[in-house]
């Protein structure tokens, strides 16, 4: 059975126009897909955790469910995370889990675009949908994002290629420009290459600011990247149409962190004083901007959200996972939708390795390695339903094309099954 | 079935004809009866106010917009922290209150419906999902069409048939109740950074204009018999002399035909923001008087407040061009979200100043609104939350429109300009209960085309608000008692369930969304969607498979059928 217009559960992009072939409950064939996603789709039997365990030995769901439950109501500081990687049902249950155990819940965005939303809570942001760029904009600025490795489909669907309703030549009817420490594969598309000195970015973006104000600066060089160069992309910024700037963690993760999104918005502010002017950030798990909604309309903040007295509490650094578990303060945790043991920095994997782990997980990962508890679920987007949003804000519905395997369930139901568990425990 | 008696009230069922009897309520399988079973769980009212649930039509409470502001705004939560209760869940309130206190919080202040007066169709989704987050309230939101593409090509086309066909379809797909229009051809602009001006200003790249735009969907709205008329934020939204835009605009829709039993073919929003008179904002001054006199004098409008409270706010509209200005003029942190074809949005937080002139103006004229236009049928109160204010404070402006005591005791703590520039002061007319009813309940329930809301006649909705407040003996010098009454009701009742008790939340259902069917011949459906999918295919982002949204974000809806016929 040909199933058409299938949203891809990989990244930020959340393409919805694949066509994917299922044959005895099987995935036999993708199309319109980009490697990483055919990737995700055909192999999303691979290496799967085959049954729920309890300190490594196989147990029954209902054991592991009952592990769980004494773990989460044995803490005094659970932690509550990961969420980017699954549908917002699930996310919606992970809040109601961490307020009924007055844990701590925290998402990805704390070690990707959390300095983003710092910078939107300081000075805004000014968006669009991709199909506004891809109809419209005749400048688009790459500032440490390559979406040619991450975002692959970005270029031919919303930005650099992609024909629209103003712009009905496509790349011709673009500039391309990328601002980066090194040369990557977007930047050998673009027009123009710029490159900035490691850490450099708050000062081009400032500099760039103040020569669009009208502020004569008197340095030769600014992050490396001659005056003239400076005034001369000023100048085609303010000369655009509609220009975009797409940034990644180059910018969020460099030093300087929010302080360079601060400075980007900034920039992309004061050009609207000149023409249209819009920044989007790219971000990269599939929900992580679902598990940012869906904990900001539920508790007001977008991460880094502490129940311990009852009401959320919002401050990150203090309530962020990496921050909690160096630290050694959170004594148990439970992870959905992310690998921290991965990709955490090794104090945090160590805070990690030292407390009980239940870890909702699809394949078998270095977290679920690590996890007192392993509870095995099922694929959003492949085995279950849900809604995501896109990078941009726009949700999209998962579909559901396969059953999982038997005994599986999605993200929400297993953690409806602990919530579930918890209110008894409180009950009695 | 569960039944509950209300009894001995004094009730107040102005579409009823009921003012202030003393009565009993009778509510059983959701429904307002005749009888009740002996048993049936009651409620005593004596020396209370009974009133059908209050039923808001312009408040801004889910959606991408607000979760904006909720995202922008982690020191405005900080004020108002809402811990976890024994039938409630945490979050935070004030100008962006958490989906779930936003059901809380209406309740406890004795409303049962509550419309979002502004959904992007392409993230009507996430709208649904805050919806169904938001608990005890029934719900309703109002799909943008007055900047979308297909609209702007069929009115510059002239074609109504197809725009008709539009409309509907874009109804169903988003699940929407009603036609909002924002800043028609403002926020098209402004996705090159520019505004139109005035009713007859040039739509880029359309040539059209504003006035074809409303005129377009003001008479197709009537011609596919939607319950609500257009739901329209005018041109020129807070530009000092733009009170002559809003009539203007009011008089496009005068000569449109409306659906059968209603009169009127348009709703204005938020007016005082489009009331002012004067030239600038140093010499801003009430326009309520011009635009009272239109009103007066022409029943096929209806408006709401939009009333001003004093102190930190969050200002989220459609009308991006508009916020762009406003962050100029302030300076605050300002958030832009323009949607691919269809719309755009910004987010600026403002500060409402009693010492401000202009503020304390702008407070004035949404006072003299209500004051000053004669038919109580035909103006609303809201503060357009959380524009003007945060819906918590309407007990507020119910003192001020029922006490000119209130009112003057307000006035004195403000800049003087809201005596000098508005008419204010001269004004001695006090609402009644009634009439209250009738701003917060009965009017709207009625402009909405909500047949089962705002009543509480035999088969109404089971949505009744008992306040602890004696209409018999209350005196206008007492409007703090009757602020306190407003703000926490001694029951709020909720499709036959006491949700609130002593302005304490103890239960919380889910509410029902609503939305209207709307249909044209399958003929006309087909010619247009050929036309659409063709467009939609190569300028939307997304596939049109996955536009429409799903019933599961429904978990209980309500369907309104169109022009009488069967939903």
């Amino acid at each position: 059975m040909k199933h058409e217009d299938v949203v891809c559960p990989f990244c930020g992009c959340l393409c919805d126009d694949l066509e994917v072939t299922v044959e005895d409950g099987h995935i036999v064939g993708v199309k319109n897909a980009c490697g990483i996603s055919r990737s995700k789709f055909m192999s999303h039997g691979l290496n799967r955790v085959s049954a729920p365990t309890v300190e490594g030995k196989e147990a029954s769901l209902e054991e592991a469910v009952r592990e769980s439950v004494g773990i989460l109501s044995g803490a005094r500081r659970p932690l509550v995370y990961g969420l980017s990687s699954t549908e917002c049902g699930a996310i919606s249950k992970a809040v109601e889990l961490a307020e009924a155990t007055g844990g701590v819940l925290d998402n990805t965005s704390s070690v990707c675009h959390g300095p983003t939303i710092l910078a939107l809570q300081q000075v805004g942001e000014s968006k669009a949908t991709l199909g506004e760029i891809r109809n419209r904009a005749d400048l688009i600025i790459f500032w440490g994002s390559n979406p040619t490795e991450a975002h692959l489909r970005h270029i031919t669907r919303y930005s650099g290629t992609a024909k629209g309703m103003y712009v009905p030549e496509g790349r011709k009817g673009r500039r391309i420009i990328v601002v980066d420490v090194r040369e990557t594969g977007t930047s050998k598309m673009a027009d123009q290459f710029i490159k900035v000195e490691p850490n450099g970015d708050f000062e081009l973006l400032e500099a760039l600011r103040a020569t669009v104000r009208g502020v004569a600066l008197r340095a030769e060089a600014v992050a490396g990247v001659p005056m003239d160069q400076v005034r001369a992309l000023a100048e085609v910024m303010k000369g655009a149409r509609f220009g975009v700037v797409f940034f990644g963690l180059g910018l969020t993760q460099s030093e300087g962190r929010h302080m360079n999104i601060d400075a980007a918005v900034g920039l992309v502010a004061e050009l609207n004083r000149h023409t249209k002017f819009l920044l989007t950030p790219m971000r990269g798990h599939y929900n992580v901007a679902g598990a940012n909604a869906v904990t900001t309309w539920q508790t007001g903040y977008p991460y880094a959200v502490d129940f311990s007295r009852g009401y959320p509490r919002y401050n990150p650094g203090e309530y962020t996972s990496v921050d909690m578990l160096a630290r050694g303060e959170a004594d148990a945790a439970l992870v959905l939708a992310s690998d921290p043991a991965s990709t955490f920095p090794v104090d945090a994997a160590r805070g990690l390795a030292k407390i009980p782990v239940i870890t909702l997980e699809q394949k078998i990962t270095p977290t679920s390695m690590l996890s007192r508890v392993v509870i095995p679920v099922a694929t959003a987007g492949i085995e279950a339903e849900g809604t995501a949003y896109r990078m941009d804000g726009v949700p999209i519905r998962l579909r559901k094309l396969v059953e999982p395997t038997e005994g599986v369930h999605s993200d929400e139901e297993v953690l409806g099954m602990i919530l579930e568990g918890l209110k008894g425990g409180a009950e009695k | 079935m569960k039944e509950l008696a209300i009894r001995n009230g004094y009730v107040f069922d102005p579409l009823n004809g009921v003012d202030g009897e003393k009565m009993d309520i009778l509510l059983s399988g959701g429904r307002v009866v005749e009888k009740v079973k002996r048993g049936a769980e009651e409620i005593d009212a004596s020396g209370m106010a009974v009133m059908p649930g209050g039923v808001d039509l312009h408040s801004h409470i889910a959606g991408s917009k607000i979760n904006i502001g909720r995202l922008m705004r982690p020191e405005d939560h900080r004020r108002d922290q809402v811990p976890k209760g024994r039938v409630t869940r945490s979050g935070v309130g004030y100008s962006c209150p958490s989906t779930f206190v936003t059901g809380y919080r209406y309740a406890q202040m004795g409303y049962t419906t509550v419309m979002e007066a502004a959904m992007p169709p392409i993230t009507a989704r996430h709208v649904h999902e805050e919806l169904a987050d938001t608990p005890i309230i029934d719900k309703g939101a109002f799909t943008l069409m007055g900047n979308n593409y297909f609209t702007l090509k069929y009115v510059r086309d002239g074609d109504m048939e197809k725009l008709k066909a539009f409309v509907a379809w874009l109804l169903r797909a988003t699940r929407g109740y009603a036609v909002k229009i924002v800043n028609p051809g403002g926020v098209e602009n402004w996705k090159w950074g520019r505004n139109v001006h005035g009713l007859d200003g040039n739509v880029e790249d359309y040539g059209i204009t504003p006035r074809q735009i409303i005129s377009s969907l003001a008479r197709v709205n009537e011609e596919l018999g939607l319950p609500h008329t257009i739901h329209l934020h005018c041109n020129n939204l807070g530009v000092p002399g733009n009170y002559q835009t809003t009539i203007d605009t009011m008089d496009v829709a005068k000569t449109i035909k409306p659906r059968d039993e209603r009169k009127t073919t348009i709703h204005v929003v938020h007016c005082q923001f489009n009331a002012l008179a004067g030239n600038n904002w140093m010499n801003v001054r009430s326009g309520a008087p011009k635009i009272a006199r239109y009103v007066n004098g022409n029943p096929h409008v209806t408006l709401d407040l939009g009333q001003v409270i004093f102190g930190d706010t969050t200002t989220m509209t459609g009308d991006g061009p508009w916020q762009f200005n406003l962050w100029n003029m302030t300076g605050n942190k300002w958030v832009n979200s323009d949607v691919e074809m269809e719309a755009g949005a910004g987010v600026v937080p403002y500060t409402f100043k009693p010492n401000n002139p202009a503020n304390s103006v702008q407070w004035g004229i949404g006072i003299e609104l209500a004051l000053l236009v004669k038919d109580p049928w035909r103006v609303y109160m809201t503060t357009d939350h959380p524009n003007g204010g945060p819906f918590t404070h309407y007990p507020e402006v119910i003192a001020w429109l029922m006490s000119r005591k209130a009112r003057t005791d307000a006035m004195n703590a403000m800049n003087k300009a809201v005596m000098k520039r508005t008419g204010l002061i001269d004004n001695y007319r006090e609402y009644t209960f009634s009439e209250m009813a009738i701003a917060t309940r009965a009017g709207t329930a009625r402009a909405l085309g909500l047949e089962g809301k705002g009543h509480l006649g035999q088969g109404a909705d089971a949505d009744a608000a008992v306040y602890r407040v004696n209409p018999t003996q209350w005196r206008p010098s007492q409007y703090k008692e009757l602020e306190k009454a407003f703000s926490r009701a001694a029951y709020t009742v909720k499709a036959g369930e006491v949700v609130v008790k002593d302005g304490e939340v103890v239960a919380t259902p889910t509410g029902a969304t609503h939305w209207v069917n709307a249909k044209v011949p399958e003929d006309l459906e087909k010619e247009f969607i050929k036309d659409f999918e063709a467009d939609f295919r190569k300028y939307y982002s997304v596939s049109l498979r996955n536009y429409p949204v799903e019933d599961a974000y429904l978990p209980a809806q309500r369907v309104h059928a169109a022009g009488g016929a069967s939903p």
